[in-house]
């Protein structure tokens, strides 16, 4: 098949809180390609667990669209919102939340595979069951099948997650902070069971993150989108966007974050904000939205024009005026 | 060398749970010297938050303390004052503990204010609890202090005065804290998870405060986090906690150059970082111990690939292997070498 599995088109989400409208999304555009790994990195409030949310289908789209191989999901048929539905699965950040605590894991996995047909009869459910947590590295299973969500660890359970995910032969995860509220230890264990998924199974993640590093981690071969304020800032290669950001917040970001190195941390260039404080999202700022706390704030054109999402030197997409001026 | 601002020895505190006793604290011993950042890091469970709740008299009603004691000595002048031993303060020796010597900062910044009360009230009811600057002549006093205080944290501090907790970011309010903490100027602050839930550059605004304020006011820190990266840059001494206990403990370099137990080793390469390599990390194997029916010898052994049967059956203890550095294991000797560190 040709074309990419998942595009975002001019999409936009807006909340209305007490009157007020709140630009959570605000024009993106993204193309995602099959088997892709793609990290979506920001701060809270950034837009990037909505935008999570609207591809997964659990928020529908303000303006804009999202198209599923090549069809926008908002105007499917049955069928092919059927396929869709099953094509594009999620991971929620919380494993003590997200898991029904009155059915076993054997209830929990058998039920999408029973409703949807993929298996015939006792036997054959308990068998792909099976499979399905051994593929998480929940071994040996029966040691899983019977037990309640409350017996396993909050690893565990995000693995339990997963297979719940995967009952469906899905193309595509949305994993919202998928490990962030696990252990540190097993933390790598998990992302490095998803990359297994893609290598084995083709399945592609969208992996929703404020940690950098990991991201980092996990995208080694595929793409990082930085978002400030409801707008995708930069976007590349996820090497070349942690070794050499481009875009002055991706910059300020990566200058902030402590190392797990005492001597690093304690002798790494920190860049100063021009002011701390985050712009309220009832009012955001005109022209480029980061242009009130930006370092190398460049006047007028930073307070009046959105700057576009554009290539840089390095390969990847930046939306910033200077990179931009500098380049041509 | 004056004595430490605190000694705890031998600390341990079990809560009752219906299928039997948490240990979530055993034996734990150490102390932090005058000025000292002490950082204790572990993952969630392992007691780390238990030992300072215990020192500041906050467990709830299932825990119990089983032993051990916690010396506090008061510096001022130049002159060591008497020695109070924390776990059995009561009344109103407690309350001159609490805030006055030592004030601690809580996990979730968004819950530990009051939200009826406006960050004005929570000085002033503060420093009224603790018969501080509360005369009716003192008020301007105390608000003097502090605006002071907030201004230090990087507060606009009128601004933030009359503010209630609800108008104010979640680093904002974790500032108030801290700003609150040392209203009646301790000389140990202890720090739940300080910046856990933050956002990145909330993150490293808040260190940035508390480095500057040490510097100023010269207090003592312990602080309690699962955040690898936030001891490396704050800690003086860092102390690994594993199922409840004190498994190593050193310098911060030596920690994070030089470890030599194998949980921090394991501990250090699982965390990636902006520079590390793909191949790099590595998980530690299996998940946390119950604390209920701890394992039997070294509690990491279930974990840890070097273990063997003197593992499974003797339970290692601290050992020095000088200026400080102590470790709780028994193949300590070939764990480096073995688990291959990376040494920059």
């Amino acid at each position: 098949m040709s074309g990419p599995l998942l595009a975002l088109e001019h999409v936009n989400r807006t909340f209305t809180v007490k009157g007020q409208t709140i630009k959570a999304v605000d024009d993106i555009n993204l193309n995602i390609q099959a088997g892709e790994v793609l990290c979506l990195v920001g701060e809270s409030g950034c837009g990037k667990t909505t935008t999570g949310k609207m591809i997964a289908g659990l928020l529908p789209t303000s303006s804009g669209s999202i198209l599923y191989r090549g069809k926008d999901i908002a105007t499917l048929t049955n069928k092919d919102r059927k396929e869709y539905r099953l094509g594009v699965q999620m991971v929620h950040q919380d494993p003590y939340a997200s898991l029904n605590p009155i059915q076993t894991i054997y209830q929990t996995l058998s039920a999408p595979l029973q409703h949807h047909r993929f298996t015939r009869g006792e036997v054959e459910t308990k068998r792909r069951v099976s499979e399905l947590l051994q593929i998480v590295d929940l071994t040996p299973p029966d040691d899983y099948l019977d037990k309640y969500p409350h017996q396993l660890s909050g690893g565990q359970r995000q693995r339990v997650s997963v297979a719940r995910a995967l009952t469906v032969h899905p193309k595509f995860i949305v994993a919202d902070e998928a490990v962030s509220m696990v252990d540190v230890s097993i933390r790598i264990s998990l992302l490095k069971m998803f990359t297994r998924l893609k290598d084995e199974m083709g399945v592609g993640v969208l992996l929703i993150t404020h940690d950098l590093a990991l991201a980092k981690y996990f995208a080694w071969d595929g793409r990082i989108g930085v978002m400030y304020l409801g707008r995708i800032v930069e976007i590349g290669q996820a090497r070349e966007v942690v070794d050499h950001p481009q875009h002055p917040y991706t910059q300020v970001l990566l200058s902030a974050i402590p190392e797990a190195d005492p001597d690093a941390t304690r002798s790494k260039k920190r860049i100063e904000l021009r002011s701390m404080d985050m712009p309220s999202l009832l009012q955001l700022p005109t022209g480029c939205a980061f242009h009130p706390r930006c370092p190398v704030f460049a006047g007028e054109v930073c307070e009046r024009v959105v700057p576009p999402l554009k290539k840089g030197d390095w390969g990847s997409d930046v939306a910033c005026h200077l990179v931009q001026a500098h380049e041509s | 060398m004056p004595e430490p601002v605190l000694s705890v020895r031998d600390l341990s505190i079990a809560y009752q749970a219906r299928r039997g006793q948490v240990q979530a604290v055993r034996n734990i011993s150490f102390d932090v010297e005058r000025g000292e950042a002490v950082a204790l890091i572990g993952e969630s469970g392992s007691g780390k938050t238990t030992v300072g709740l215990g020192l500041m008299h906050l467990l709830p009603a299932t825990a119990k303390g089983l032993g051990g004691n916690a010396i506090y000595r008061r510096h001022a002048d130049g002159s060591t004052g008497p020695e109070i031993e924390v776990l059995s303060l009561k009344g109103d020796n407690l309350r001159q503990f609490r805030w006055h010597e030592c004030a601690m900062v809580f996990q979730s910044a968004l819950n530990a204010l009051n939200p009826v009360l406006r960050v004005s009230e929570h000085f002033i009811d503060t420093a009224k609890a603790h018969s501080y600057l509360s005369g009716y002549r003192q008020t301007a006093a105390l608000k003097q202090r502090s605006l002071q205080l907030l201004s230090m944290v990087r507060l606009d501090a009128e601004r933030v005065w009359p503010s209630f907790p609800h108008e104010l970011s979640g680093g904002m309010r974790q500032r108030v804290l801290i700003a609150l903490a040392l209203l009646l100027e301790p000389q140990l602050l202890i720090l739940d998870e300080p910046t856990t839930a933050l956002d990145i550059l909330t993150q490293r605004n808040i260190m940035e405060v508390l480095k500057e304020l040490r510097q100023k006011l010269g207090f003592a820190m312990l602080f309690i986090s699962h955040d690898l990266a936030l001891a490396a840059e704050l800690a003086d001494r860092v102390a690994t906690v594993y199922a409840g206990e004190i498994i190593e403990i050193g310098d911060v370099r030596t920690i994070f150059r030089n470890p030599h137990h194998p949980y921090t080793i394991g501990l250090i390469r699982a965390v990636p970082t902006l520079t590390s390599d793909k191949a790099a990390l590595i998980s530690v194997p299996g998940s946390p111990p119950d604390m209920i029916e701890l394992p039997t010898g070294c509690k990491f052994h279930p974990r840890c690939p070097l273990a063997d049967e003197r593992c499974r059956r003797e339970d290692p203890e601290l050992t020095e292997l000088g200026s400080g550095h102590k470790v709780a294991c028994w193949h300590w000797p070939k764990a480096r070498e073995v688990l291959k560190v990376y040494q920059a």
